[in-house]
């Protein structure tokens, strides 16, 4: 359960806590209250935000986007966009299917399985990176093997995507597994009585009641696979132009002291994150108002 | 759990035949490698390495910053998820999305933010320089960084508890007479206290294996400000791979007991949750609409 409790979409349909004088504060210290949550938010998470696209404007919009111009900082974009073009789906898939069977059967093993897909949750990006390393690279297990063959992983695309995703692997189960363990089996098992096949019923009926969990899936898995820093790093190798990411890329420009064109490229992995966010916000309201039909229409069936 | 009766639902085979198997490929099979590549170490390599005065130092700095950071992420997480939950003000859903910024935001993004903030020049560097404090290059510098990092957990474990909690025993501790101070401390802090420490733990956990965020605005001086997972890295850029081996084996076995506290904390809260939760005995709370009804006026 690590990193999911606190990821995943909350559907709680928040009611206004109703408060009584017996049960609420004096106005004073509910304002005082506020006011220290607030000023922490706001030192912690909005100060932060606005220093990455103040300082990526600093020296106008000119300047701005002369840093796209850079084939460096192109070829960091697309190999991002590359990494977690085929992270994000493979994610999915898996995400799917390990949903699908741990929502909806009852097997053995059934919580070590969920504690192994949790697992890259817990260890540090680091040590993610160095895994692969040690399998892959010159001294690792298969190292002699791969360079008899002139097979390249590490310090080479392979080992940046194989990173992204170790460390983007739990999202999309996590994301969806509680959905579809809410959802019951009971709509599945008439689709199959009235003749659907497995895939129809699939497409058909558990897909579309967990599709605003999945997109949030995978709008989150696609954040952390563009955002990875550290395991990337480890497999990397830093070739300019080559195995560069766009964080990675963005190191290179701070400790070259090229401050505004590492802000410029910051700024568009800190959007990505700000749309992230405004994703989830979506989500968890459309899918606030799909549980809410869906009690209605139950309550309406046994009156 | 024993199965009962067979569900009629198909796909059971393929969905776990491919969940295992790109588990092992991915997870299973990479960490195995390493575990098999430290097992060549002998014990006396292994304690050498782990236990060399500079290893050390960096285990005190990661341990030290991250329980620091996860005890400010422990009050400040409850009070944020309070005031979410319990109060109305402006701009309130947006404050509540913004929780999960640190999720979203890619570290490096982070760790060169909070760098030209917290540097002497910065915009609170330069004021909390004037009173004598350096942040950035200096351990409390490497202590904001893992705040920042692990600032939604506590508020998002509190949260859901917060708002499923019943106001009746609040109601019941004011007509009893205790003063609101007395019911928090009395009533409410033990209801939420195990979705507390999950967060705490939580933001423990991923404080200690950080990296992007933190090497910026860490300074990264041997002994004095450098943080493990950087130990590691520097010991492979200096082709150590064994020292980077037993280096990240210990992380690991440290990460893998965190993750089984998490999970022992999280089954203790949820059984002191349904045991405290009115809901569970059913029909005797006569009013089981969703709380969105009980409200409204929609």
């Amino acid at each position: 359960m690590a990193g999911s409790a606190v990821s995943s979409i909350r559907i709680a349909p928040s009611a206004g806590y109703v408060a009584t004088k017996a049960t609420t504060e004096p106005a004073l210290v509910r304002w005082l209250l506020i006011a220290a949550a607030l000023l922490f938010l706001g030192i912690f998470l909005f100060v932060p935000l606005g220093v990455v696209f103040v300082t990526a404007l600093e020296k106008g919009v000119a300047f701005y986007f002369q840093t796209f111009r850079d084939p460096d900082t192109l070829a960091a974009i697309r190999l991002t966009l590359l990494a977690a073009g085929i992270a994000v789906p493979l994610n999915m898939v898996f995400g799917v299917a390990a949903a699908w069977v741990i929502g909806k059967f009852e097997f053995r093993g059934k919580g070590i399985l969920i504690t192994l897909i949790d697992l890259p949750f817990s260890v540090s990006p680091v040590v993610s990176g160095l895994i692969y390393v040690l399998l892959f690279g010159l001294q690792g297990l298969l190292g002699p093997w791969l360079i008899a063959h002139g097979i390249r992983i590490i310090f080479a695309v392979p080992g940046i995507v194989l990173a992204t995703i170790f460390v983007t692997f739990p999202f999309v189960a996590r994301e969806l597994l509680p959905m579809i363990q809410a959802q019951g089996n009971e709509e599945e098992e008439a689709a199959l009585t009235l003749g659907a096949s497995g895939w129809q019923t699939f497409l058909r009926v558990t897909l579309p009641n967990v599709k605003w969990a999945l997109l949030y899936g995978v709008i989150l898995c696609n954040a952390r696979a563009m955002g990875e820093f550290g395991a990337v790093s480890v497999v990397s190798g830093h070739i300019r132009g080559l195995t560069d990411t766009m964080p990675l890329h963005i190191e290179i420009l701070y400790n070259d002291y090229q401050f505004v064109s590492a802000f410029a490229v910051a700024s568009l992995l800190a959007l990505l994150a700000l749309m992230t966010l405004v994703v989830k916000s979506v989500v968890e309201w459309k899918s606030g108002q799909q549980l809410k039909q869906q009690i209605l229409a139950d309550g309406e069936e046994k009156p | 759990m024993v199965f009962k009766h067979r569900s009629i639902l198909p796909g059971f085979g393929l969905a776990l035949g491919y969940t295992v198997f790109y588990l092992c490929l991915i997870v299973l099979i990479p960490l195995a490698a390493m575990f098999l590549k430290a097992s060549a170490l002998t014990w006396h390599q292994f304690w050498h390495v782990v236990a060399s005065p500079r290893a050390v130092a960096s285990y005190r700095l990661s341990f030290g910053a991250s329980l620091i950071a996860a005890l400010i992420n422990l009050v400040f997480g409850v009070l944020v998820a309070w005031v979410l939950v319990r109060y109305d003000f402006p701009g309130k859903r947006l404050f509540d999305s913004v929780v999960d910024l640190p999720f979203a935001l890619p570290t490096a993004v982070a760790g060169i933010a909070l760098t030209t903030i917290y540097a002497p020049n910065g915009l609170l560097g330069g004021p909390l320089l004037s009173i004598g404090i350096r942040a950035a290059y200096t351990p409390l510098g490497v202590t904001i960084a893992l705040t920042f990092i692990g600032l939604p957990f506590v508020v998002r474990t509190v949260q859901p508890v917060l708002e499923d909690l019943d106001k009746e025993f609040e109601e019941a501790a004011a007509s009893l007479g205790a003063g609101r101070w007395r019911t928090f401390t009395r009533v409410l802090l033990p209801t939420i206290l195990p979705a507390a420490i999950t967060g705490f733990a939580m933001a423990f956990g991923r404080a200690v294996g950080e990296y992007g965020s933190v090497i910026f605005i860490a300074g990264n001086m041997p002994m004095k400000t450098e943080i493990t997972p950087l130990l590691i890295i520097t010991k492979l850029q200096e082709y150590d791979y064994t020292g980077a081996t037993a280096i990240a084996v210990a992380m690991l076995v440290a990460s893998f007991v965190f993750l089984l506290v998490i999970n022992l904390l999280q089954v203790w809260s949820g059984s002191r949750r349904s045991a405290g939760s009115v809901k569970d005995f059913g029909p005797l709370n006569a009013d089981l609409r969703p709380a969105w009804e009980k409200g409204g006026s929609e």
